[in-house]
Parts: structure tokens; sequence; C-alpha cells
């Protein structure tokens, strides 16, 4: 029905996933001389070359004690290696114009580097030492330091930030997803270089690193690169069982108040395993419920049709050791009970009767045509080379991805739907509201 | 969420100038196979630029016009992004949701941002689509049909997005109070997400009378970057824009100039919410289009020098040495059709003051002023900003942004693939200049933001 309904209207029919496949299937699965493997896809167009990697155990590696570790090593590993003190190292890193980038999710610790391709053998050297050597001098562990305990202190008195803690924390309790992974100001002033030095002889290794490139590079010669920046690295990660866990707080609403115009909402149930069969299922469905950005029905009610705020989205947050459904907005106060009501009855709506056939045809149609704008830099192909990688999809899967969507039917919605919906959310408020169930 | 490319607040705003401002360098000798860059003008005078990226068969499709927050009148601050808003309320051809449900339906994405001089819409999609997402974009360029209901709900929007970019942010408060004091005359001073209490009184009346006088085709530019031709363009945007009649001149942009500025203005802001104290500055200075000569690049540089990043003075004197700051920088808004600001701004750090803040960049700054640059500092921010034009040939919409800023902001195709050359050309003694010139502290606003000692009754929203 969608078909002919956009025939109708003028967007011709043929989607761009032909093109996309064969743009797609240029992914070439390498192993260097040393062993690491990595995906790789060439192009000679830009003069640039865009790397990406992960390590298994991100924020999750941290001390339990002290969370916070893996953030700080992630914004330290610029500020000195090998013989290059802080300063020279950041100079090195100016000269030639190269990016160097590391971030802590919470189960992977990732890096990507960007440079131009005239510049790479120093790029190539300089995130060897960062990974390798990394020096943790004094002076900047000192600066950095201040710096994020300067951020965490920002977050306390911000909605967003509160909301977004707060909500993990009562999600998985005892747990490291429930560990803030920027860390407290507490864990920070009690953070050593020991602690960062730990952390990064137990994470960075060989057998737990996943790596995407792209750029003006043959096989060889990225085989060649990818030695020389992880070569040197132990074979094996030492890394604690983390365990999986069930979302817990269900049903629960906690208010915290703060004096504020606008009242941040954040909420949320379990979601779906990225191996699980009705992964994808439960993805469109997400999409029609709030996950499209214009098009969701959480949208169409809460902006659309009430003026009640500027956003509203919901997403599915896949992990390794628990998945859940997110979903957040900021709404006047004087009417945050209303939304707050508003969700609750499109969760409920949603749960109870799944999407309708039009919904899902059209939610396919975009999930479909939208992939290859995920494919248009280079920077967002290393990307994701890394994440197919990381949730084992298979090399092939930018190809089979849309038969997969075809072969959701309505019956599969519904019921999934009810899986993903027909449940009680944790809820977090962060405003001058009204009606709390629980105060704070 | 949507149209969260609204550059809005002085954050957003900033950010968005910095992207388009480290924008593409196509003679750049590292470059060897840059795309040609194709313009040209149809009949009614819609201008239009093309990007060829033919590595992934998709396009961005943006038109823009040369109008923003400071074309609006006294007592409407507000109407340039709101029309923004109401332009997807549907046309008399294409109703409400029509153009974004086909757009979705083949995997589109669409967003819209308005600034102080322009205001654009941008659509993504396989490139079999251009000639469908040029109708459509035509269409509401005459065709917009607004209702008071759908007015009023979407001035709520509004209303909601103003909470959440200025009014929930402790600092985006005092930015619109630096940026209100910093322009006396010019109509710069008004935020262009515009005054609560005179966004609360736009109707539909307000919005049609803007939209009428300002969507025409002499006054828009067409961006096509992706997997096309200029002549593939050429021909969809003549079957579709080029049916647009031409409604008359709607005159040169003509706006207030400010008169000199001959004492040093501060501002103060106090906050519950503020953590930590920190400082904004901003000095009045020529932009890319009002400039004499090499003045803005020397500014460009001058801001890469003084406070880009963690070599900068400002980072090594204020956060490594002196331990006064945990974090300071610089920045030049050098995309304006008017007088434009650099500015400089400042963490403290525990245990440090505001006072010693200032005065220790005030050391800095004077410092500049009496040695300039080194050449060893000059040349490594040269081939660190030149490089970032290399890096913004990776993505077409970066590519297609700074063309579209560049020709509504009063500068050209020319200029834009210039700037790596002259940037490359300015000397020590420019920047020295250029510092001289316009760090001068009676042409600045200082806002300090602190915290409040007591609490305060909020305005009830």
């Amino acid at each position: 029905m969608s078909r002919l309904f956009a025939a109708a209207l003028g967007f011709a029919l043929t989607l761009a996933c032909a093109d996309f496949a064969s743009a797609a299937s240029k992914i070439e699965e390498i192993v260097s001389p040393g062993g690491i493997k990595a995906w790789l896809v060439r192009d000679k167009t830009v003069p640039l070359l865009a790397l990406d990697y992960a390590f298994t155990g991100g924020a999750n590696a941290d001390p339990a004690d002290k969370p916070g570790v893996a953030n700080m090593v992630g914004a330290l590993l610029d500020e000195g290696a090998g013989e290059l003190d802080s300063r020279a190292f950041q100079e090195r890193m100016e000269e030639k114009a190269i990016q160097l980038g590391f971030t802590a999710a919470r189960d992977q610790f990732r890096g990507s580097l960007r440079s131009l391709s005239a510049n790479l053998d120093e790029a190539v050297n300089l995130l060897r030492l960062a990974l390798t050597a990394p020096r943790f001098d004094e002076e900047p562990v000192q600066r950095i330091r201040d710096q994020l305990q300067a951020q965490v202190l920002r977050g306390t008195t911000n909605p967003n930030d509160i909301a977004n803690k707060r909500w993990w924390a009562a999600a998985f309790p005892d747990h490291p997803y429930g560990r803030p992974s920027q860390g407290t100001t507490e864990s920070l002033a009690a953070i050593t270089v020991d602690d960062l030095k730990g952390y990064v002889r137990n994470t960075f290794a060989r057998d737990t690193l996943t790596i995407g490139i792209v750029g003006d590079i043959d096989a060889d010669g990225a085989g060649e690169l990818i030695d020389r920046i992880f070569g040197a690295l132990p074979a094996k990660a030492t890394l604690a069982p983390v365990p999986d866990v069930a979302m817990q707080g269900r049903g629960e609403r906690i208010v915290v108040a703060l004096d504020i115009p606008q009242t941040v909402i954040s909420f949320g149930g379990p979601g779906l395993a990225r191996n699980d069969p009705d992964f994808f299922t439960a993805y469109v469905v997400n999409h029609i419920y709030g996950g499209g950005s214009m098009t969701s029905r959480l949208y169409h009610e809460v902006r659309e049709k009430r003026g009640l705020a500027y956003g509203i989205y919901t997403r599915l947050i896949w992990m390794d050791h628990a998945n859940i459904m997110s979903g957040a907005t900021a709404t006047r106060s004087d009417r945050a009970t209303e939304s707050l009501a508003l969700i609750d009855e499109e969760t409920r709506r949603m749960g109870a009767e799944g999407p309708t056939q039009e919904e899902l045809d059209k939610a396919k149609a975009y999930l479909k045509g939208s992939y290859a704008l995920g494919f248009d830099t280079s920077s967002k192909i290393a990307g994701q080379l890394v994440q197919i990688q990381l949730d084992k999809l298979g090399i092939d899967y930018p190809e089979r991805r849309n038969a997969m969507l075809d072969a959701v039917t309505l019956a599969d919605a519904r019921r999934v739907a009810k899986r993903l919906l027909d449940t009680k959310m944790l809820t977090l408020v962060v405003g001058r509201a009204q009606g709390p169930t629980k105060t704070n | 969420m949507r149209r969260n490319l609204e550059s809005i607040t002085l954050s957003v705003l900033t950010r968005f100038t910095a992207l388009v401002a480290v924008c593409l360098a196509l003679s750049a000798p590292t470059v060897s196979a840059a795309p040609a860059v194709t313009q040209f003008k149809l009949a009614n005078g819609l201008s239009v630029v093309v990007v060829p990226d033919h590595r992934t068969p998709v396009v961005t499709h943006m038109l823009w016009y040369r109008v923003g927050a400071a074309d609006e009148v006294n007592g409407k601050s507000g109407i340039a992004h709101f029309l923004e808003h109401l332009l997807f309320k549907g046309t008399a051809k294409n109703p409400a949701g029509r153009f974004s449900q086909q757009l979705a339906a083949v995997g589109g994405q669409e967003n819209a941002f308005t600034s102080y001089d322009y205001t654009g819409y941008f659509q993504r999609t396989s490139r079999e689509h251009l000639g469908t997402l040029m109708e459509f974009e035509a269409d509401r360029m005459t065709g917009l049909v607004l209702t008071d209901d759908v007015v009023a709900s979407e001035r709520n929007v509004i209303l909601e997005e103003r909470n959440q970019r200025i009014d929930n942010e402790p600092s985006a408060r005092l930015g619109e109070q630096l940026q209100a004091a910093q322009y006396l005359n010019h109509p710069y001073h008004r935020p262009t997400i515009g005054w609560r209490h005179e966004m609360e009184t736009l109707d539909r009346e307000d919005a049609l009378n803007f939209y009428r006088r300002y969507y025409q085709p002499d006054n828009a530019v067409l961006i096509v970057a992706g997997d096309v031709t200029a002549d593939e363009v050429k021909a969809l945007a003549e079957k579709t824009y080029g049916k647009i009649e031409r409604r008359g001149a709607i005159g040169p942009r003509v706006r207030p100039q400010e008169p000199p500025q001959i004492a040093e203005r501060r501002v103060t802001f106090a906050d519950l919410r503020v953590t930590q104290p920190s400082l904004q500055r901003s000095y009045l200075v020529p932009s890319y289009t009002t400039a004499k000569d090499d003045e803005a690049e020397a500014l460009d540089l001058l801001a890469y020098v003084l406070g880009g990043g963690s070599n900068s003075r400002l980072y090594r004197a204020l956060v490594v040495e002196k331990r006064l700051a945990t974090n300071t920088g610089a920045w030049f808004q050098g995309t304006s059709l008017d007088d434009t600001r650099f500015g400089v701004y400042a963490t403290a750090a525990a245990g440090s003051s505001l006072e010693r803040v200032e005065s220790a960049i005030d050391a800095e700054i004077e410092r500049l002023l009496d040695k300039g640059v080194t050449s060893e500092e000059l040349e490594r921010s040269k081939s660190r900003m030149i490089a970032d034009y290399v890096y913004a040939q990776d993505n077409q919409s970066t590519l297609a942004r700074q063309y579209g800023a560049a020709l509504t902001t009063g500068s050209s195709v020319e200029a834009v693939l210039a700037r790596p050359e002259r940037l490359r050309a300015v000397t020590a003694d420019q920047v020295r200049e250029a510092a001289r010139r316009y760090l001068d502290k009676r042409r600045s606003v200082t806002g300090y933001l602190i915290r409040e000692g007591t609490p305060r009754e909020e305005k009830k929203s």
C-alpha cells in the first residue's frame, strides 16, 4: 500500500537498495601478517584514511569502587606517550592535522583515527604510542582529573544528566551498567596512575580487538598498518567477567525536584538482544512507536498534535549483558503530567494493538531507503564496519538486510510489540513535575 | 530529534559556523582530485550550486533563503525561525504531512535550520528522488497554507524549543544577554529563536507576511551535493523551481549598523544551578563579508593561535601552567553578512576566581598584541586549518552547507575556494595587526556566569 501511495505522489519506486548492495559488497575481510583481522573498504576519492576500532571492556572494566577509570584513560591517551610528553604529542598531532579519538562506551573502549593520506605514517606512529606506551604524567593526569571533576559537578545540576544517570542507576543497581561511566567526584579523586595503567594493560589486547578501515589503501598496506599500530599489544585481554542482568525498577516513577522551566523525562523498559530472532521486528516496531524522528506515534501525539515538546524519541539499546528500550523528552512543566499520561497511553496502545499494516509498510520502506545515508562518508563507513562486526551480523549483512526487513509480517509486529511494550516502564522525571509517586 | 540543526543558541550557532569555517580547500595543493563545483542561475534569479560526490548513490538537496532573524521587524522576534517550522505544515497542492511522509517512505531524511542571515531546508535521499524533492520544495516556496490552529500548536513547540535550548541552560541565558549587549543597534542583538514575550504573540499573519516577502526564487540558493551532474541538476531545476515567477526585487539587505563602540560593556548572570563560574567575552569585529583585505583570515588564525585546542596560548597559560581554569578557548564567527564577533571563554578551576581568570586572559592578549605570534605557531595553525578543508571533502552535507552559508551572507563560491590559499598567505604581522585593531576592550562585552546565593522565583511558563 505505501508503495502505491508513494507512486501516486511521484517518488520513484526504485529504492536505493540495488545500487547500495554493490557499494557495500566492497567490504573485504583482511588478516594482517601478524594475524590481526580487519574489515576494509577501499576508496580513492578523498585523500584521507578513516580507521575505527574497539576493545571489549569499556566502562564495564572499571574497578567497582572506582567508576570513571576507562573514561579518564580515554581523555589521557593523547596527553603523552613514548618519548613524547603531552605538549610534544599534541604538537605532532596538530602539525600533521591528525585526529585521534578515544571513547569509553559501556561494553567497549572505542577509538578512531583520521589522517590525510600524506601524513599516515606519523598518524600510525602516534596511535601505536598512545595505545602501547601512554605516559600518564603527573601534570596531564591532574589537569584532566580537574576537567572531568568539573564536568561531573556540572552534571549534578543538569536535568538531562540527572535523568540519565538516575535512570541507569535505578535500572541496574549493583551492576556495572548502573555505575556512572564518567565517575563521581569522589571516585575521580581516588583514581591513581596504577589504576589507569592497569586498565590499559588488561583491556587493550589483540583478542578482543575489532577494526574497520576506509581509505586509499590495499589489503597489504592495511595489514601492515594494523600490525604497526596494534601488533605490540598483548595477545589476550584480562577482563573480569560481567554478569548478564535484567533491568530493575519497572513500574517505578522517580521524581527529582529541580527548579527549571522545562521538565525532563527519561523512560524505558526491557529490550531485545541483537541476536534475538525478534530483534529486527522490534527495531521496526520501535521506529513506529518512537524511533522515527518525525513520523513516530509519540512524535505525532506529543509534538505535532499538542505542542507539548520540541522532541521525543525512543530507541533500542542492545548491550553485551542487558538490553533496553529507552526514551526521552522535555516538556513544559505545567503540562508534564499530561505528557507522562500520553506516553503511557501510547505505550499501552502499541503494546496491546501493535502497528497497522500501513504503518508497518512505511516503516520498512523508510528503514530500507535510509540505510545508504549511513554510508556516505568514510567516517560513517568505518563506524559501520566496526558495529556490524561487534553485532556479529556477517560481512554480507548490508546485502541481506532488505530481505530481513521484507520478512517482517504484521502478525510478527503485533506479537513483538506486545513483547516489547506491554510492560511497566521505569520513568525518571526531573523538574517541577506534579503527581509524584516517589520523591527524592 | 527533529530539526536538531536549527542554529539557535550561541553554542549551536558557533558550532555550525565553526563547521562552515573549516570546510573545503579545493585549491589546496594536497588535494589532487577535488570535485568540480558548478554554479549557474535560472532565469527567475534562483542561484544554483552543484557539488559532485559519486562515492555513494545519495544526494543532499538544500534550499537556502537569504533571510534570517536579522531581517525581522522590531517586535516580531523569532518569526524567521517560526516560519521555518510552519513550512512543514502543507500547501494548497500538498496538504500537511505529505512531503514528509512521502520522503520517509523512500528512506529520505530532512531537516531545516535558521540563523541570523539565512534559513535553510534540506533532504537527503538516494539519488533518483532528486526531481521529486525539487517539486515538493518548489511547491512550498509559494504554496504555503496555514490555519490558526496549526499556528497555535506549533507556537507551543517553538516555546518548548526555547525552553530546551535557552531557558533550561544557564550558560545559554548568559550568551543571549552577551549578544544583546554587544549589538546596540544592529538586529543581531535579537536571539534567533526570539524573545519569549514576542514569540507568544506571533500569529498566522505575521508568518505569511514574512513568507510572501522573502520566499522568492531570486532570494534563494539551491545547493545539490552528491551523486549527480550539473546537467542533470539544471534540467530538473528548470522543470521545477524554474516554473516559479519572479515577483519583483526584494531590494538590498541593508540593516541598521552598529555605531562605533566606545565603552567596554559587562553583564553578570547568576543562577542557582551554576557549579563553577565561567566567563564569556566577545569583541565586535568584521566578518568575511565586511572585512578589508585579509583581516578575516587573520582573525580566523588569531582565534586558532589564541584558543584553538590544547596547544593554544590560552589553554597553555590558564589550564596547564597557571591552573586557573579547567577549560578555555577562542572562536571567530566569520560567516556573517554584517560585522560579527570574536570570542574567548573560560571556566574557573576550583579555588580560582573569574577575576583571576580574566586578568590571565588579558595578560595573554596583551602579550600577543605586544609580541605577536611566532612563525612556528602560525604555520602549525595554518596547516591544521587548511587540512580541515580536506577533511570536509569527506562529507557532502558539510560541503553543501559551506556554499549555502557563503551565498546567503554576501560571499561567493570563488571566495570559498580561495580561502585556503588566502589563509596560507597571511603573515604574522597581519595577525598582530588584526589583534591590535580588534582585541580592544572598548569593542568588547564580558559576561560572568556565577552561582546565585539565594533561591529565587522563576517566571512561570
